[in-house]
């Protein structure tokens, strides 16, 4: 998995990520730059799923299908997750909870790349 | 305010973060679990059923945790503590005896595989249960 919107994926979480650990470390609650981010990032990461189904319905297969689609899933849960739990902990320690999701989606970037290598998305 | 709740609670503050990173090792562990057994179950079948117990035992910890109660408090107690002799126990043992692990469990190398997560948490979290406790009896 490479390509311009993998790339956006990675640097749209590292984005958010820096955002809301700045918050944490201010001891800020998350605040509506983090909840957009988060939202801009689901929709970055469903626009990724999109590409790659349609890669896999031209007949293209990663080497582990089911590896594959089970990294695929966890990364679109990963934002509203993130959401949900932050908006249950308006506190700094919520902040944290945002920039601990957002970190784990520029590994799942990187699992899924190493997982099927070849496609490119975007 | 705390007049009814025997301890602080433990998904609170810090706690929710803890929730948050346990859901995901639980998802994590189950899904990779889940894929090596329904897949090459008999390439490795001890390193697979580690898996699956392991993944069994952060989704209990991650709902101990997030439940919060005494009991669930008891609960994520005990599963910190099997989390940490596991990662130590099969993390040694995968080390020493790597024919014995042709493949990744989450606790190999120590939790290699996952940044060290996995050996990590459960001292993080035996830690935020214990203070939990220490204030509740202060």
């Amino acid at each position: 998995m490479h390509g311009p919107l993998a790339t956006l994926t990675t640097i749209t979480s590292l984005l958010v990520a820096g955002w809301a650990l700045i918050g944490a470390v201010r001891n800020r609650p998350p605040d509506r730059v983090q909840f957009i981010g988060l939202g801009v990032l689901g929709l970055v990461i469903v626009a990724l799923t999109v590409m790659a189904v349609i890669a896999m319905a031209s007949g293209e297969r990663p080497a582990s299908m089911a590896t594959f689609i089970g990294y695929l899933i966890t990364m679109i849960c990963l934002p509203p997750l993130g959401a949900v739990l932050a908006r249950l902990e308006p506190t700094r320690w919520g902040s944290v909870i945002v920039t601990v999701v957002c970190l784990v989606v520029p590994v799942l970037v990187l699992r899924l790349h190493q997982t099927w290598a070849e496609v490119s998305v975007g | 305010m705390a007049e009814s709740r025997p301890a602080p609670a433990t998904n609170r503050g810090f706690g929710r973060v803890l929730v948050a990173v346990y859901l995901l090792f639980a998802v994590a562990a189950s899904a990779r679990a889940g894929v090596q057994i329904a897949t090459r179950f008999d390439e490795a079948p001890l390193a697979y059923a580690l898996s699956a117990l392991a993944a069994c035992v952060y989704i209990v910890a991650t709902v101990g945790l997030a439940r919060g109660t005494a009991f669930g408090r008891r609960l994520a107690v005990a599963c910190c503590t099997f989390e940490f002799l596991g990662v130590v126990v099969i993390g040694a043992a995968s080390v020493l005896y790597p024919e014995a692990f042709p493949d990744e469990t989450v606790w190999s190398a120590f939790g290699q595989g996952y940044g060290y997560v996995p050996l990590v948490l459960p001292v993080l979290g035996l830690y935020w249960l214990w203070r939990g406790a220490r204030d509740a009896s202060t």
